[in-house]
C-alpha cells in the first residue's frame, strides 16, 4: 500500500544473458537440452539392524528419487545387509542419491556398479495350465523351469537380466497370466572387485566434478 | 518409589495422569479408544508384565550401592546413564514437560547439576532448546514424554533440521514389551522423526542408553549440526545396568560424548581444489561472497570478514547468516533472496564469481534456479558433501569446515581480484535501491519504524528472535545486525510461534555464555504470538528478562499481502476481526504490559519495556495495510524484484 520503494522498475534494469538448467548448471539457452536420464545400479552396504530399510526407502520417497527396484538381503557378514538399488536419474540425481545415502548413519558403503556387473532378477509366473507341455517348452526357451503345477495352473521360474525376464513374462502372457512376482535387480561386480571393500574410491568428495556444461 | 508404576493392578485411578500402560489398562470408561472391552486376561497379563518389569528393574537400595568411590560417578539405571551423559557433555539446561514415560529420566535429573526449565508446551521446549543452541553454539536439549509429548516436539525438531541447529530431544517411550501394541501414549517416535532428524536412536537396553545419549549429543554438534533424538522406553530407563562383567563393579558414568566411529567429517578441502578456486577468485572481475548459516555455525564469521574486507569483495548473506558480516560495513549488501535488499539481489544476479560458504541454496534465496547468478562460476564451501551441486552446480566444490576452508582460501588467494569497477556498480545499486519507507503522520505507526526504534534503543549485542510473517521480514530488513548469534529465527521451516519460546531459550543461553547484559527482544506478529503465548508463564516463573514487541496488524499479514497481490484481494481467513489486548493478557500472566498506538509513544514505551527487569510485552498497533518490499515472487528472477505491488 505504501508508495513503494525507490529505484528503477524491473524492466529498466540490466539483465544478464546467462541461464541455468533445472539442475542448476549453467547452460547456453540457445542449445540447452534436458540432461539424459541414465539407469544406475547402486550397491549399498548397511548395518543389519531394524529400521534401516525404512530409513533408506523413506529417503528415496522424501527426495523424489526415481527408483526402479530395490532388493535387500543378508551378506556373508551377519552384521551387514546389502541393498541393491536401481535408479533412473540424470547424472546430478545419481550423484545426489549416493551422497544422501552416505549421510545415513547405518550406511557403511555406497558404490555404483559398473555397467558390466552381473545383474540378475528372478520372476515367478503363474499361468493357466490348458497346455502344460507348451508352457514348459516356452519356459525352456528362457532357461526357465516349471516349479509348481496343478490341474488349473503352472508356475514357471525364470532368472536372468531384466530384459530376459521381461521377455519371458511377455511370451508366457499368451497362456493367460494369473499372477507374476519379480524380485527386482540384484547385482555384483565382475572379477576380483568386491563391493564390500570399504575403501572405495568413490568416497572422495573434494574432487572437481565434471560439468556437463557446453 | 511411589508413583503410577507401583500402583497395584485394580487400584489404578481411571483418570490419573501421568498414566502409562500399566495404569491405563486399569482405566475404565475414560479410555478414548474403548479399551474397556479388552479381555480381562489380556489386561492382567499386561499389568503382570509391567509389574514384573518393575520388580526386575528396581534400582538397588542405596545401602547396596557401592560407596567406596564417588557415587555420582557411577550409574546404575538407564535413566541415570542418560543424565550422566548429558552432564558429561557439559549440558547446563534442559527444556521440557513431564509425563509418564519420561518420569524415570526426570527422576534422575532430581540430583543432577542440570537446570530444568518446565515449559508450557513441548513445542515451546523444542524451540527454546533450538534458540539455546543458536545463541550458545552448544546443543540445546529438550525432553518430553511419549505419544503427544513427542509429537508436540516435532515442529521444533523439524525447524532445527531445516536450519541445521544443534538440538537433542529425549523422548519417553512405553516399555519395550508394549511397543507395537498401540499402548497408551505410544507413538512410533523414531518413525515419525526419521525424516526430520540427523540421526535418531531407540535405546531399548539400559546398557545402551548412556552411549546413545552421548552419541546423540556429539552428533548434534559435529560436522553439519542438526537435531538428534533418543527414544527411551521406560523399561530401559528404569532398568538396571548390568555390573561390569570383568570386575563386577557398577559401571562408571559415560565419558565425554563422541560421535559414532563411522561418522566422518572432512575438516579441510584438498589443496588442489583450493588452488583452482583461488585462481578463479583472482581472475574475477565481479566477485561476490555469499555467507550462509554454516558460517556462524562453524565460527567462521571472523575469517570471512577478513577475507572480504582484505580483498574488497562485497558480501551478501542468507537469512540464517544475518550478523555474520556487519551490515553497516561499506561492502555489506545485507540479505539476498525473496525479501532481501534490491542491491543484494542485483549483485547476486550480476556477479561473475560467487563464493558461497555454508549455504544450501534454498529457493527463498535463489528464486527460480534458471535466473540465479546465471553468469557466475560458483565456488561452494560446505561441510556436507551432499549440499555440493544439490540445487546449484558448484564449479569449484570445497568440502570442509567453513572456518578451516576459508583460512585455506585466504592463504591461497595471492592477488586481489580487480573489482574496483564492480564495487562502484554495487555502491550505485545501494544508493538506487535504498531500504526506505514512508511514514506519513496521518497513517498508523509503520512497523519498520518500530523495528528501527528497538534497534536504536538496544546495544549492538542485542539478541532478536521473531515469529514468522511480515514482522519477521521487517525485523531482518530494518534492524542493523553486526554480530553473529544475535539473529534467532525460524528460517527454513518458517514456524509461526517460534519467537517467544526462542526468546526464553536465547535468554538462558546468553546468561550461560556471560552475555547477561545483552537484551533479548522478540519481534513477534499477532498471529505468531497467539500460537505459543502460553510460554509467557515460563518467562514470568523463571524471571527472564525479555521484551516482546508484538507488531500487531490484526492480520496474518503475510498471507493478507499475498492475497492482495495473487488472489485479487480476497482476504479469506487472514484477518482477525477481534484480537485480545496483548498488554492486558501480559499483565494476567504476571508480565509487564505496554501498548503503543502513536509515533510519539514509540521511543518512551520501548525504553520503559526494556528497562523493566523481567518479561514485558508491548502491543504495538501498526499499519495493517503495510506490505513487505522488495519482493521476488516464488520462483521469480532475483534481479526482477518488485519494489511495489505495481511491479508484480
Ligand atoms: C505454523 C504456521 N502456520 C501457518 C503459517 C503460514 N503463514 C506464514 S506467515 C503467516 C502470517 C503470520 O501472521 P503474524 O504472525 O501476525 O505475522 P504478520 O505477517 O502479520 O506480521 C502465516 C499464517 C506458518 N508460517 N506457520
Ligand atoms: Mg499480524
Amino acid at each position: 500500500m505504501s508508495g513503494g520503494m525507490p529505484g528503477p522498475p524491473p524492466e529498466e534494469r540490466p539483465t544478464p544473458d546467462g541461464r541455468r538448467n533445472a539442475q542448476g548448471i549453467r547452460v547456453d539457452p540457445e542449445v540447452a537440452a534436458e540432461p539424459p536420464v541414465r539407469r544406475a545400479v547402486i550397491s549399498v552396504l548397511v548395518a543389519h539392524e531394524p529400521g534401516v530399510l525404512s530409513e533408506v526407502s523413506g529417503l528415496f520417497s522424501r527426495r523424489q528419487f526415481n527408483i526402479e527396484s530395490l532388493t535387500v538381503g543378508p551378506t556373508a557378514d551377519p552384521d551387514r545387509a546389502r541393498i541393491t538399488v536401481v535408479c533412473e536419474e540424470p547424472e546430478p540425481g545419481v550423484d545426489q542419491l549416493k551422497k544422501q545415502l552416505r549421510k545415513l548413519l547405518p550406511v557403511v558403503d555406497v558404490r555404483e556398479l559398473p555397467d558390466d556387473a552381473v545383474r540378475r532378477e528372478l520372476a515367478l509366473i503363474k499361468v493357466d495350465a490348458d497346455d502344460p507341455a507348451e508352457v514348459r517348452a516356452v519356459a525352456e526357451m528362457y532357461d526357465g523351469r516349471t516349479v509348481d503345477a496343478c490341474p488349473e495352473t503352472v508356475t514357471v521360474e525364470v532368472t536372468g537380466s531384466r530384459q530376459k525376464v521381461g521377455a519371458a513374462v511377455e511370451t508366457l502372457g499368451r497362456f493367460g497370466v494369473r499372477e507374476v512376482v519379480r524380485t527386482g535387480t540384484t547385482a555384483l561386480a565382475r572379477g576380483t572387485d568386491t563391493t564390500t571393500d570399504q575403501t572405495s574410491t568413490e568416497q572422495t568428495t573434494n574432487a572437481r566434478e565434471p560439468t556437463t556444461e557446453p | 518409589m511411589t508413583g503410577p508404576d507401583s500402583t497395584p493392578p485394580g487400584d489404578a485411578d481411571s483418570t490419573a495422569e501421568p498414566a502409562d500402560p500399566a495404569t491405563d489398562h486399569g482405566a475404565t470408561d475414560e479410555s478414548p479408544d474403548g479399551r474397556t472391552d479388552r479381555p480381562r486376561d489380556r489386561r492382567q497379563r499386561r499389568d503382570a508384565a509391567t509389574d514384573g518389569g518393575i520388580a526386575a528393574t528396581e534400582a538397588p537400595a542405596p545401602e547396596e550401592r557401592p560407596t567406596d568411590d564417588a557415587v555420582a560417578e557411577d550409574v546404575s539405571t538407564g535413566a541415570e546413564a542418560a543424565v550422566a551423559a548429558l552432564e558429561a557433555g557439559g549440558v547446563e539446561h534442559v527444556f521440557g514437560v513431564q509425563g509418564g514415560a519420561i518420569m524415570p529420566v526426570y527422576d534422575a535429573l532430581y540430583d543432577a547439576s542440570i537446570r530444568h526449565v518446565t515449559m508450557a508446551h513441548e513445542q515451546g521446549a523444542a524451540h527454546a532448546a533450538d534458540a539455546y543452541g543458536i545463541v550458545s553454539g552448544r546443543p540445546g536439549v529438550c525432553m518430553a514424554t511419549s505419544g503427544p509429548g513427542a509429537t508436540n516436539l516435532v515442529t521444533g525438531i523439524a525447524d532445527a533440521d531445516m536450519d541445521s541447529d544443534p538440538l537433542v530431544a529425549l523422548t519417553g517411550q512405553v516399555p519395550t514389551e508394549f511397543v507395537g501394541n498401540d499402548a497408551f501414549q505410544e507413538t512410533d517416535t523414531t518413525g515419525v522423526t526419521t525424516p526430520v532428524t540427523k540421526a535418531n536412536y531407540f535405546a531399548s537396553d539400559p546398557d545402551a542408553v548412556g552411549n546413545d545419549v552421548g552419541e546423540a549429543l556429539a552428533l548434534a554438534a559435529s560436522g553439519r549440526p542438526g537435531p538428534t533424538l533418543v527414544d527411551l522406553p521406560k523399561d530401559a530407563t528404569n532398568g538396571e545396568i548390568p555390573k561390569d562383567a570383568t570386575n563386577g563393579e557398577t559401571r562408571s558414568a559415560p565419558g565425554e560424548p563422541e560421535p559414532p566411529d563411522s561418522y566422518e567429517v572432512t575438516e579441510t578441502a584438498d589443496a588442489e581444489s583450493v588452488e583452482a578456486a583461488a585462481r578463479r577468485i583472482e581472475e574475477a572481475r565481479k566477485p561476490l561472497l555469499l555467507l550462509g548459516g554454516g558460517v556462524i555455525k562453524a565460527e567462521a564469521s571472523e575469517v570471512c570478514r577478513e577475507f572480504a574486507t582484505e580483498h574488497g569483495i562485497p558480501v551478501v548473506t542468507t537469512m540464517p547468516a544475518v550478523g555474520a558480516f556487519p551490515e553497516d560495513h561499506d561492502i555489506a549488501l545485507e540479505m539476498a533472496g525473496m525479501h532481501g535488499t534490491g542491491y543484494a539481489n542485483m549483485a547476486v544476479t550480476h556477479c561473475d564469481t560467487l563464493i558461497a560458504v555454508g549455504c544450501r541454496f534454498d529457493d527463498r534465496l535463489t528464486g527460480g534456479i534458471e535466473t540465479f547468478a546465471p553468469d557466475a562460476e560458483v565456488v561452494h564451501v560446505d561441510v556436507d558433501p551432499a549440499e555440493i551441486s544439490k540445487n546449484v552446480h558448484a564449479d569449484y566444490p570445497l568440502v570442509g569446515d567453513a572456518k578451516a576452508v576459508m583460512a585455506q582460501l585466504a592463504d591461497e588467494v595471492k592477488a586481489f581480484p580487480r573489482a574496483e569497477e564492480w564495487r562502484e556498480t554495487v555502491q550505485g545499486w545501494k544508493d538506487e535501491y535504498a531500504m526506505t519507507y514512508v511514514a506519513p503522520d496521518d497513517e498508523p505507526v509503520k512497523p519498520q519504524f518500530v523495528v528501527e526504534a528497538l534497534d536504536e534503543a538496544t546495544a549492538d549485542d542485542a539478541i532478536v528472535t521473531t515469529g514468522v510473517g511480515q514482522h519477521q521480514m521487517w525485523a531482518v530488513q530494518y534492524w542493523t545486525f553486526t554480530e553473529p548469534r544475535c539473529w534467532v529465527s525460524s528460517h527454513g521451516l518458517g514456524a509461526m510461534g517460534y519467537g517467544l519460546p526462542a526468546a526464553i531459550g536465547a535468554r538462558l543461553a546468553a546468561d550461560a555464555e556471560g552475555r547477561d547484559d545483552a537484551p533479548v527482544v522478540c519481534v513477534d506478529g499477532d498471529g505468531s504470538f497467539l500460537m505459543t503465548l502460553q510460554e509467557l508463564s515460563v518467562a514470568v516463573r523463571e524471571s527472564l528478562d525479555i521484551t516482546v514487541a508484538v507488531l500487531n496488524n490484526e492480520y496474518i499479514g503475510m498471507v493478507r499481502q499475498w492475497q492482495d497481490v495473487f488472489f485479487d484481494g480476497r482476504r479469506m481467513a487472514s484477518g482477525y476481526d477481534w484480537c485480545p489486548q496483548f498488554d492486558v493478557l501480559a499483565a494476567a500472566f504476571g508480565a509487564e504490559g505496554f501498548r503503543i498506538d502513536d509515533y510519539d509513544e514509540v521511543a518512551e514505551t520501548i525504553e520503559a519495556a526494556l528497562a523493566h527487569d523481567g518479561p514485558s510485552v508491548i502491543d504495538v498497533h501498526v499499519d495493517p495495510d503495510e506490505d513487505v518490499y522488495p519482493m521476488v515472487p516464488s520462483g521469480g528472477d532475483n534481479g526482477q524484484f518488485a519494489l511495489s505491488e505495481d511491479h508484480l
